[in-house]
Order: structure tokens, then C-alpha cells, then sequence
């Protein structure tokens, strides 16, 4: 580290946002060396709490001038490592950006700061009998400005989308320093839809430093229904079967058998332990609407072999459905002494074919690996359960995740559904993108922060990482699972 | 990858290195609109057909040649539509043209899951970009984080950044149920019942308000549309004027007026009481036929939170961006067509 350097670079600073805002030495930094990802830590030079826009803009323009890197950080929720802090460089927490700016009936939307929790500007919007439909299981903690840079989604995004959806207008600063709205008060703006590429750009082109969300009216009825199935096929088949007939529930997850046995103990939520697999599928909207769409997924639940069928008879029961699945990564975190969340999106139609994968892999690597997923988005949250206290357990965890994130690519589907690749899967990009959507990817970033200061190395693998990685494949048994097939 | 698709970036690796523009075109339904290119005319009609749809994964693959009557007629037919019920022009209009340009129809003020913007239904492209490189970008399922969105980015980027080649994009059922609601009224007053019907939980997929009627389209489950033409009153009529709507066959789109695109928050008020304008998109989307300044329609645009664009009348198409947004947009321009052969100044003067 250059001393001289740091010197200049922690003055400056303090001059922008005062010696108690700017943290400095491995005590008051030590919070920030990771995000949710704790398998990947790096310590900053510095963290500064900024605390307004205009800081902010001072912030990135001094750091740019200097050729120092700068890792943005919200509520430091993230799975993927995205906020991992980079070792030559400052984080710049948005967490003291945290009033919500306005609430609009008139218009439906809430303009907030990004440092604003995502479950509070439902809170704050529930007197206007408005919410924010994207609700990523962190809601209670995570940040908008996170979700905006993640894409977050949720249980409801098959009906109500994710949070590309649902924001309308972004203020954010460029690593220059330069303020840019994207999106307007309006549907759209003139030009290229920038808005688009920033939503989750995982804080990689620009930092956002206000939000404009849109809202929509509180459901004002929702039911749960809980299916049972015979066979992890079945019930895959059943989420085809409801799509197919044109209904798109407000949410549809499965639990295969571990997973279900994993939760019960805790969660008392009623599921029934001897189904290979079953599906929670909520119905909302009014009393009306909810009645016909519970008769209709009624029907074709049953047509698709389900072997019981519940409906919840009261919210306290629709409540008590959804713990289970709610209390899936908790439970995870009691039955091993860590547990390792995926996050692949496969095409709805390979969900049978992809949980037998699982289950061969799982013999294969030694490692237990429960399944609960966003059925109805074909998103996957595997639960690899292994032993942090053991290298050979974390070696064959990362493996197992590795090999499941190749499977998504290979079925036809993503490495990361609402995760983000952050640090941890930018080796899976390699399989996912070539050399030319890599290198315009790299141009993307280039357009935005030509100098490459923020949050460098994340979300884009470098090319000769993926060359190496190619050249470690072809070695032939370099890389565990030489037989799966790759491309 | 096909013989027509490699003749493709042979044209436009020949054009890129004799720096010889092209003008992209499908069914030339939408020349009209944005600077006029010169260069000569790449047709990408060839390039049609549907890749693959699978009706239960509510995803369709099409090439960008493909009309968009005859898609949506293959979705009609298993139950299925473009939920941003995109404008035609005319019969010829291609999916290429409708994502190029990024244009929705009246469905575009509905709620997820009834509708949206062209974006929102966008899950993945190949384009060939200014080198001649074929590219592609995310993918067919709904959930998908991998990379910055190229593919979203391509909505409404008028050819600028690169040749569409494949389209997959999300398909939603088509309502069980349909009904179109009449109501007497003036501007100031459909914009007001708007405001409060938008708040409230009501399948609301298209409104418009044209010289003194509002009319307005409830879809959704039957009970739903129901209980919604009993709250909201006026009078049913039958649902014919949305499609003449949709297409700009309006007789409001009729004559050679300058015509004005106003896209700015619901709140906004009228733009002048004596000048003839049609209002979209629960009070989002504005028609105006008017002769006045484009600085000062722009200008009224911005000072309500918006934009003005001109689709008719001499003016420059798109409102002019702020310099930091201008220095992004002309980074990215050069970084896919770095020299310069798409659709040159199509969307602004400046690239």
C-alpha cells in the first residue's frame, strides 16, 4: 500500500464528510469485510458513510482523481459477494442515505433514498393501501439501492415482476462524479434505455443515490394452497400444467422431501413429510378473483396427480404454509454447521430432470443438498449442506455448486436468477458467455466508467480468467467432474 | 448458426471497414420516425419465422424479420399474447421494428401481469453488432442476472447499437374476460378519475380520452372485470376502437398537423385546452397536435417530469440529453458500432 498516497487520499476525505464518518484501522473496518458471501473477505483501505448526494459526487471525484477503487455497499445482504471490498480501495456505505423522500397515491410511486429497506417503503406506502411488490427474502434489511443494483426478485415476481419492473426513475453519480437521471417521472425517457443496463449492473457503472419506485394497490385478499406429490416429476409437471392453463399464481414454490423434513420440525407448518414433492401456490387480488383462481388451480392440481390437496381456511393458516418455506435457509443453518445457497434459473419444463441431477450429484460429492425453489420462475435455491471446519467439506461444496450452476447452463437456463455474480460465480460466466459477449460487457462498463474504478473485477470475468479455466477443462480431470458435459 | 444470418456480418464487416452506412429495415412501417438515414438499405425481412415456443414456459423465440400479426396469431391460437400489445402501422410491421423501436400499445398502462412496457417482456436477443459479430444476451427464463442486460438495452435503441436477429420475449394468457367502459367528460376530469381508479385494486388494461369521451378496457378473471364494471358505472360498449388505437389508425393520428408525443407523469395537466390532443396510459401517454414552438412543448414536458418527442413536423425527433447522459450514450454507440454504420443519426444528431 502507498503510504503517501493513503495520506492524501483519507485528507481529502475527511474533508468531504468529516474525521467520524470516515472509518479507518481494522477495528471499525472489520464490519465491512464481507457481505452475506462470507466465504470471500477482503479489508479496505477506508469505508466512508456518506450521508448525502452531494458527498457522494465529492467522494467518487476524489477517488477518481486519485486512481483509487471504489466498492459501493448498502445493507451488505448481498449472496454473491458483490460488496466485497477490494483491497486497494474504499467502500462507500449508502446506508445513512436512508429517508424516504416522498409517497405519490397520485401517481403510485415512492421516491426514496437508497439506503431505504426494501419491507419500509411497503410499511410506509400500507397507509396509502399501496406496497412495493418485489419482496427478496432479506426485505426486512435489504436496501433498495441493493436491489436496484442486484435486480432482486422474490416469492411474487411471476406476477408482479422483479425490481426492473417496478422502478421508474433512477438519480445515481458516475465514478466522474457526474449526476445522471435515468428513466423519468414518466413511462420512459428519450434515448437508450440506460435505466435497463443499470438495474442490476451490481453497482458496477454508476452509484444510486435515489429511487423512484412504483407501487401498487395491497391485494386485498390472498390464499394459499398446499399440494401434495408423489413424485418430484409430478410436481413439476403440475407447475407446467397451471401455466399452460393461463394462470399465473402470486406465488408458486416447491419443496422436494428433504427440504420439507428439514423445515417441519421448526416451522410446524403442517407439510405433508411423505410427498417426494410439493407446491405452495397463492392465489390474491379481490375476494372475487381469488375465489375463481383457488377453484381453478383446484382442478388442475388434481388433473396433474396431485395425491392431497389443501386450501388455507384463515390467514393464520396462510401464514403458518408460508413459514415452512420462509424458515427453509434457518433450518439449512441448524442441520449442518454451514449451508451454501444457489442460485440457478432453469427452464420450467427441466425441473424434474434437474432435482435428479441434484440427487446424483449429491452421492457423488458426499454432501446432503435440500431443494426449495421459485417453481413458477424455474429459479433454484439448492441447499448444499457441508462443514465450514473442513477443507475438504468447503472444497466439495463449491464443487457441488459448480457442477449444479454448469447443469443450469447446460439445460438450457442462468447461473444466477436474483443472486447476482458478484465475486462467487464469476468463474460460472465462463460457460455461461463467450469471448464476444464478455468483451462487450467489458465495453458496457467502459461507456459508464471509462477509468474502471468501480467495484472493479466483479459481475465480469476477465478473459484470460475464462481462457485459463478453458485450458484447466481441457488438462482433463484438473477440474472435478470432467464428465459432466460443458460448452 | 444459418447461411443468412453469416451472410449478415459478412455485409456488415464489409460495410464497417469501407465505413459505408446502413439503413436497417423490416417491413418499413416505421421509417418515418427519427432522423432520416442515409446509407444503403439492409433488408432483414429473410431473416423470419418463430425459433421455438414452448406455451408452458410463457416464452417465444422469434426471428426479427417475423411480422407481428402472424406471431401473435400463432400465440392466439394456444391462449397467448404480446401483453405490450405493440402498434403495427401496417400489416407488414416486424418484431424487429416493434423492439427497435420500443413502441407499446394501450395494454402498456396495465399492471404486471396484464401488460407493460416492450422491456418488461424482453428476455433475451442476438444481434450483430457494428463489427459484424454475432452476440448474444440473456435467455429465455423469466429470472436472469447473469451479465449487464444488453438485451433490455436494445428496446427503442432504433438499430443504433445492432442488428436484431433472434427475440425471445415473455408471452402472458390472454384475459378470460374483456369488457370496455364509456364515460362523458372532460380532460381535466378523466385525468382526475384516472388518478384515484390507478390507486385502486382494478384490472385496468387501456384507457383514452379523445374529445370529450373517455373510454376505458377492464381485463382479468371474470369475477374480477365484474366487480370493476360495477364500481367504476359508465356505459359498456362494445370494444372496438382499441385496436384502430393501437395501430394509429385513430382518426386523431389522421392529417399532416405536426404530431407530438408527450410521455410524462399522470399528474400532469392538460397541455393547453385549445389544442387537439388524445391522452393515453391513465393520463401517462399524450397526443398532441400542435404548431407550437418544440422548445416550449419540450419544455413543458421537462417541467412536469417527462419528455417530449416529435413523431410529425420538422422538429428534432428525441429531446436533447443532458451532456453526462449524451458522453454515456456516444461511449456505448462506439463501443458496439465503432464505426459509426447503423442507423447514423436515427435516434439523435449526434450519433
Amino acid at each position: 500500500m502507498n503510504l503517501p498516497v493513503n495520506a492524501l487520499l483519507f485528507e481529502r476525505l475527511r474533508r468531504i464528510v468529516g474525521p467520524r464518518r470516515l472509518l479507518l484501522g481494522t477495528e471499525q473496518l472489520r464490519p465491512y469485510e464481507c457481505d452475506a458471501l462470507t466465504l470471500h473477505k477482503a479489508m479496505p483501505r477506508a469505508v466512508v458513510l456518506a450521508e448525502s448526494e452531494a458527498e457522494v459526487c465529492a467522494v467518487l471525484s476524489a477517488c477518481h482523481a486519485l486512481g483509487v477503487p471504489v466498492v459501493p455497499r448498502g445493507a451488505g445482504t448481498g449472496l454473491s459477494g458483490g460488496a466485497t471490498p477490494h483491497p486497494d480501495g474504499i467502500v462507500l456505505s449508502l446506508a445513512r442515505l436512508d429517508r424516504i423522500l416522498s409517497l405519490d397515491a397520485a401517481t403510485c410511486t415512492a421516491t426514496v433514498q437508497p439506503g431505504v429497506r426494501n419491507l419500509a417503503i411497503s410499511e410506509a406506502a400500507a397507509a396509502l393501501g399501496l406496497c412495493y411488490a418485489p419482496d427478496p427474502s432479506s426485505q426486512v434489511a435489504c436496501s433498495i439501492g441493493g436491489n436496484v443494483a442486484e435486480n432482486s426478485g422474490g416469492v411474487h415476481c411471476l406476477k408482479y415482476g422483479l425490481t426492473l419492473h417496478n422502478v421508474q426513475r433512477v438519480r445515481a453519480v458516475t465514478m466522474q462524479g457526474e449526476v445522471i437521471e435515468l428513466g423519468s417521472s414518466g413511462p420512459d425517457a428519450p434515448g437508450l434505455d440506460l435505466l435497463a443496463v443499470l438495474v442490476g449492473s451490481e453497482g458496477m457503472l454508476a452509484v444510486v443515490t435515489e429511487v423512484t419506485v412504483r407501487l401498487v394497490p395491497v391485494p386485498r385478499v390472498a390464499r394459499c394452497m398446499l399440494a401434495s406429490f408423489a413424485t418430484v416429476e409430478d410436481a413439476a409437471t403440475a407447475v407446467a400444467a397451471l401455466i399452460a392453463a393461463g394462470i399465473l399464481p402470486a406465488g408458486l414454490e416447491m419443496l422436494d422431501q428433504a427440504a420439507a423434513r428439514l423445515v417441519e420440525p421448526h416451522a410446524h407448518a403442517g407439510y405433508d413429510l411423505d410427498a417426494a414433492a410439493i407446491l405452495l401456490c397463492e392465489s390474491d387480488g379481490t375476494a372475487e378473483e381469488v375465489a375463481e383462481e383457488i377453484e381453478r388451480m383446484s382442478a388442475v392440481l388434481r388433473g396433474a396427480r396431485a395425491t392431497r390437496v389443501r386450501v388455507s381456511v384463515d390467514e393464520q393458516e396462510r401464514q403458518r404454509f408460508w413459514a415452512g418455506r420462509k424458515n427453509a435457509f434457518p433450518a439449512a443453518g441448524r442441520a449442518a454447521p454451514a449451508y451454501y445457497c444457489m442460485d440457478g434459473t432453469i427452464p420450467r419444463r427441466h425441473l424434474g430432470e434437474m432435482l435428479l441431477s441434484i440427487q446424483r450429484m449429491e452421492r457423488e460429492f458426499g454432501l446432503r443438498c435440500p431443494n426449495v425453489f421459485h417453481a413458477g420462475d424455474g429459479n433454484l435455491h439448492p441447499l448444499i449442506l457441508f462443514d465450514d471446519a473442513d477443507p475438504d467439506s468447503v472444497r466439495r461444496a463449491e464443487a457441488l455448486g459448480a457442477a449444479i450452476l454448469a447443469e443450469s447452463v447446460r439445460l438450457g437456463g442462468t447461473v444466477t436468477g436474483e443472486h447476482g455474480v458478484g465475486l462467487e460465480k464469476l468463474d460460472s460466466m465462463c460457460l455461461q458467455f463467450g469471448a464476444a459477449e464478455l468483451a462487450a460487457f467489458e465495453g458496457v462498463k467502459r461507456a459508464f466508467d471509462p477509468a474502471g474504478l468501480l467495484n472493479p473485477g466483479k459481475a465480469i470475468p476477465a478473459l484470460h480468467r475464462c481462457a485459463e479455466l478453458g485450458g484447466m477443462r481441457v488438462r482433463g480431470g484438473a477440474l472435478p467432474h470432467a464428465d459432466l458435459p460443458r460448452f | 448458426m444459418d447461411a443468412a444470418v453469416t451472410d449478415l456480418c459478412d455485409v456488415v464487416r464489409a460495410a464497417a471497414a469501407a465505413r459505408e452506412p446502413l439503413r436497417l429495415r423490416g417491413g418499413d412501417t416505421r421509417h418515418w420516425l427519427g432522423g432520416a438515414v442515409a446509407g444503403r438499405e439492409l433488408d432483414l425481412r429473410p431473416l423470419s419465422g418463430i425459433v421455438s415456443y414452448e406455451p408452458s414456459e410463457l416464452v417465444v423465440t422469434v426471428r426479427a424479420g417475423t411480422r407481428i400479426d402472424e406471431l401473435e396469431a400463432e400465440l392466439a391460437a394456444r391462449g397467448q399474447m404480446l401483453a405490450f400489445e405493440p402498434p403495427r402501422f401496417a400489416p407488414a410491421s416486424t418484431v424487429g421494428g416493434c423492439i427497435a423501436t420500443g413502441l407499446a400499445g394501450p395494454r402498456r398502462m396495465a399492471r404486471q401481469p396484464l401488460g407493460g412496457a416492450v422491456r418488461d417482456h424482453v428476455l433475451g436477443v442476438s444481434v450483430i453488432d457494428g463489427r459484424g459479430g454475432l452476440l448474444s444476451f440473456g435467455g429465455t427464463v423469466i429470472k436472469n442476472v447473469a451479465g449487464y442486460d444488453v438485451s433490455r438495452m436494445m428496446v427503442g435503441s432504433f438499430g443504433v447499437l445492432g442488428i436484431l436477429v433472434d427475440v425471445s420475449l415473455k408471452v402472458l394468457p390472454r384475459p378470460v374476460e374483456e369488457a370496455t367502459l364509456r364515460f362523458e367528460c372532460d380532460a381535466g376530469q378523466a385525468l382526475e378519475w384516472l388518478r384515484t381508479w390507478q390507486a385502486r385494486p382494478l384490472p385496468l388494461s387501456g384507457s383514452v380520452w379523445c374529445g370529450g369521451e373517455l373510454q376505458l378496457r377492464l381485463s382479468g378473471a371474470s369475477a374480477a372485470v365484474a366487480a370493476a364494471r360495477r364500481e367504476l358505472g359508465g356505459e359498456r360498449v362494445e370494444a372496438t376502437s382499441w385496436q384502430a388505437l393501437r395501430d394509429h389508425q385513430h382518426p386523431f393520428f389522421a392529417g399532416a398537423a405536426p404530431l407530438w408525443r408527450i410521455a410524462v407523469p399522470a399528474t400532469a395537466p392538460r397541455f393547453a385546452d385549445n389544442e387537439p390532443e388524445l391522452i393515453e396510459w391513465g393520463g401517462m401517454q399524450r397526443w398532441l397536435r400542435s404548431a407550437q414552438p418544440a422548445e416550449q412543448i419540450r419544455a413543458w414536458a421537462s417541467r412536469h417530469g417527462g419528455h417530449a418527442s416529435c413523431w410529425r413536423g420538422g422538429a428534432p425527433f428525441m429531446t436533447p440529453l443532458p451532456p453526462a447522459a449524451l458522453a454515456i450514450q456516444q461511449r456505448l454507440k462506439q463501443q458496439f458500432d465503432p464505426a459509426g454504420i447503423l442507423n447514423p443519426r436515427r435516434l439523435f444528431a449526434e450519433f
